[in-house]
């Protein structure tokens, strides 16, 4: 399964990652590479087989709704790469220009 | 005897017997972290000032007649995936998480603490666990202390080389495709993942979450054994904890499992499996049957080729997910320039993140996207299945599936960097264990003419670790693989 530049650009863009022309080239050949490997698994007769998404069956875990103690503010801001007050600081969202 | 001589176990039971204090112990590894590790590249960071406080703060308490816990004052190691609020960082070997302080414990360093663990430092790994021979670490690769020109294996192998090296008795690591098993093997040490669900994964930062699991590595069975015994149970914060209860897993360790009938998959020792290392795998078959073992020819048609091809859409797909918190907005890289914010999350990731994490979310955001989705990712569910049925009928003739850890033993440094997929075949006997969700450990089983080590993987059903050590035992106490050391262990200052 080839994926073409203009695919690969778009996967990029999906997956928020910017690619250089050498870096949409480079994974292109090797994206499709491994891509022609797990085209394999057509290969198998998977007609009626319920997908299994986790090998256990575990399913809706959940506790009562009761608050418990958290991070405080300052926990949570003391990693942040730029921070104002109790606020994350950030490019503006919401701007005429501002891309999809 | 050097105290990195000894096991955990002989650490553990000279420290309660007040023949060993907990300062000893940590300064004898500290020692040897300071002269080995410099060659071997194992440890991302490491407190020396942390884990002496923790020693001597045990030794104070043992004075006092307390039981300090099971594993009094054995220092260990821990993966850098998983979150350390004592001041390490926790970067995951990458550049997204550079010098990243994780505001809580993660319930495994929880548990090794509250049981007298001391933790002497933070491991190398393949960045974001996605890798099998730690080259993809941002922060360099970490060698093999057999063979320093080779890998250790990966993703765990900066815990495996502490180990091998001697500059720890214990480590534990993650293990989502075989992280754990395959360095483990590479490395000539014990290696273990539990069954899913048996050790918590809070505070273990995600790659797979439905193939993540958290686990020992140590020279001994025993020794995995008892780190096993301090991290299994349920937690409540980690939704995919089985409130299932721990036996005692030291207990009954040596007592064998008899009657054995192993389970000899034909598609783990075909194609891909490297002459030496099969003569070696088979000759420690033999002293299974020796022991009165049956060997059982068995088929498990999806867990080889088929097997990789789920786990890398599978896996990949949950990376994307999981990898796409990382955007420079709460906490890691943040990139210096950006036009706005959609531009700021797509250069803090470009800049931030390895090409083989860059693949991966690729590829699994490919997998899952519009279109594709029920083609890779649905399709790749239901070839799941298939995978966890093969395990279930094979359980029901045998009690133990065994065969190689690895196809290969350690290859060079720079060998398979170049072609991703040659890398990921690495891991063709380990990943369907992780699809299926059950337990593995490799245990050393012999060296290659050229010294580097084999490693034999046994396979047992799920919540069965017990009697997956016994069996394991049955084969250590035959052998003594783990009194070996590497030469660089054993070199003087």
């Amino acid at each position: 399964m080839a994926l073409s530049s203009k695919e690969v650009l778009k996967v990029g863009t999906l997956s928020r990652i910017r690619l250089t022309p050498e870096e949409v080239e480079k994974f292109s050949s090797q994206l499709s590479g491994i891509l022609d490997y797990v085209d394999k698994l057509r290969e198998l007769d998977t007609q009626g087989v319920e997908p299994l998404a986790h090998a256990l069956p575990i399913h809706n875990v959940l506790r009562p709704d009761e608050p418990r103690p958290g991070l405080t503010p300052e926990q949570a801001l003391a990693g942040a790469p730029q921070a104002d007050g109790d606020f994350f600081r950030v490019p503006r969202v919401l701007d005429e220009g501002a891309s999809a | 005897m050097a105290v990195t001589d000894l096991t955990a176990c002989e650490i553990r039971n000279a420290i309660q017997e007040r023949r060993l204090s907990a300062a000893e112990a940590a300064e004898g590894c500290l020692a040897a972290m300071a002269r080995l590790d410099p060659k071997i590249k194992a440890f991302l960071s490491t407190d020396p000032d942390g884990a002496r406080r923790h020693a001597a703060a045990i030794d104070r308490r043992l004075a006092a007649g307390e039981n300090v816990g099971l594993l009094a004052g054995v220092p260990v190691a821990v993966k850098d995936n998983m979150c350390t609020a004592d001041g390490q960082p926790t970067t995951c070997a990458s550049r997204i998480l550079g010098g990243w302080r994780a505001p809580y414990d993660a319930h495994v360093v929880e548990r090794l603490t509250a049981e007298g663990a001391v933790i002497v430092g933070k491991t190398n790994l393949d960045e974001f666990a996605m890798g099998s021979s730690t080259e993809n670490s941002a922060y360099g690769a970490t060698r093999n202390p057999w063979d320093l020109q080779r890998v250790p294996g990966g993703s765990s192998g900066g815990s495996a080389a502490a180990v091998a090296a001697r500059m720890v008795p214990i480590a534990v690591g993650s293990d989502t495709g075989g992280s754990i098993r395959q360095p483990a093997a590479l490395c000539g040490v014990v290696g273990m993942k539990p069954t899913y669900g048996r050790v918590s994964r809070y505070g273990l930062v995600a790659f797979a979450s439905s193939l993540d699991q958290i686990g020992p590595f140590g020279r001994t069975v025993a020794d995995a054994a008892l780190v096993l015994q301090a991290t299994a149970g349920h937690d409540g914060r980690d939704s995919t904890s089985v409130d299932e209860p721990v036996p005692d897993y030291l207990a009954g360790l040596e007592e064998p499992v008899r009657p054995l009938r192993i389970g000899m998959p034909r598609e783990f020792f075909g194609t891909g499996l490297d002459a030496e290392v099969e003569k070696v795998v088979r000759e420690a078959l033999a002293v299974y049957e020796r022991l009165g073992a049956t060997l059982i020819p068995i088929e498990l048609p999806h867990s080889t080729d088929y097997a990789i091809a789920t786990y890398y859409i599978v896996a990949t797909s949950e990376a994307s997910s999981n990898l796409a918190r990382y955007d420079g907005v709460h906490y890691g890289y943040r990139s210096a320039d950006h036009a706005d914010m959609i531009d700021m999350y797509m250069r803090s990731r470009a800049q931030g993140f390895g090409d083989e994490v860059k693949r991966r979310i690729m590829l699994g955001t490919y997998a899952l996207s519009s279109g594709y989705y029920d083609a890779y990712y649905k399709k790749a569910l239901a070839v799941r299945r298939l995978i966890r049925r093969d395990f279930e009928q094979a359980f029901r003739k045998v009690d133990c599936i065994m065969g190689p850890t690895s196809p290969t033993p350690a290859f060079r440094l720079g060998e398979r960097t170049a072609d991703p997929l040659a890398m990921y075949l690495s891991d063709v006997y380990t990943v369907s264990c992780n699809l299926a969700a059950i337990a593995g450990i490799s245990v050393p089983c012999g060296f290659t003419a050229a010294g580097l080590p084999v490693g034999l993987q046994i396979i047992t059903d799920v919540f069965t670790e017990d009697r997956l050590l016994r069996i394991a035992r049955m084969y250590e106490r035959e052998t003594d693989w783990a009194r070996r050391a590497p030469r660089i262990a054993e070199e003087p200052a």
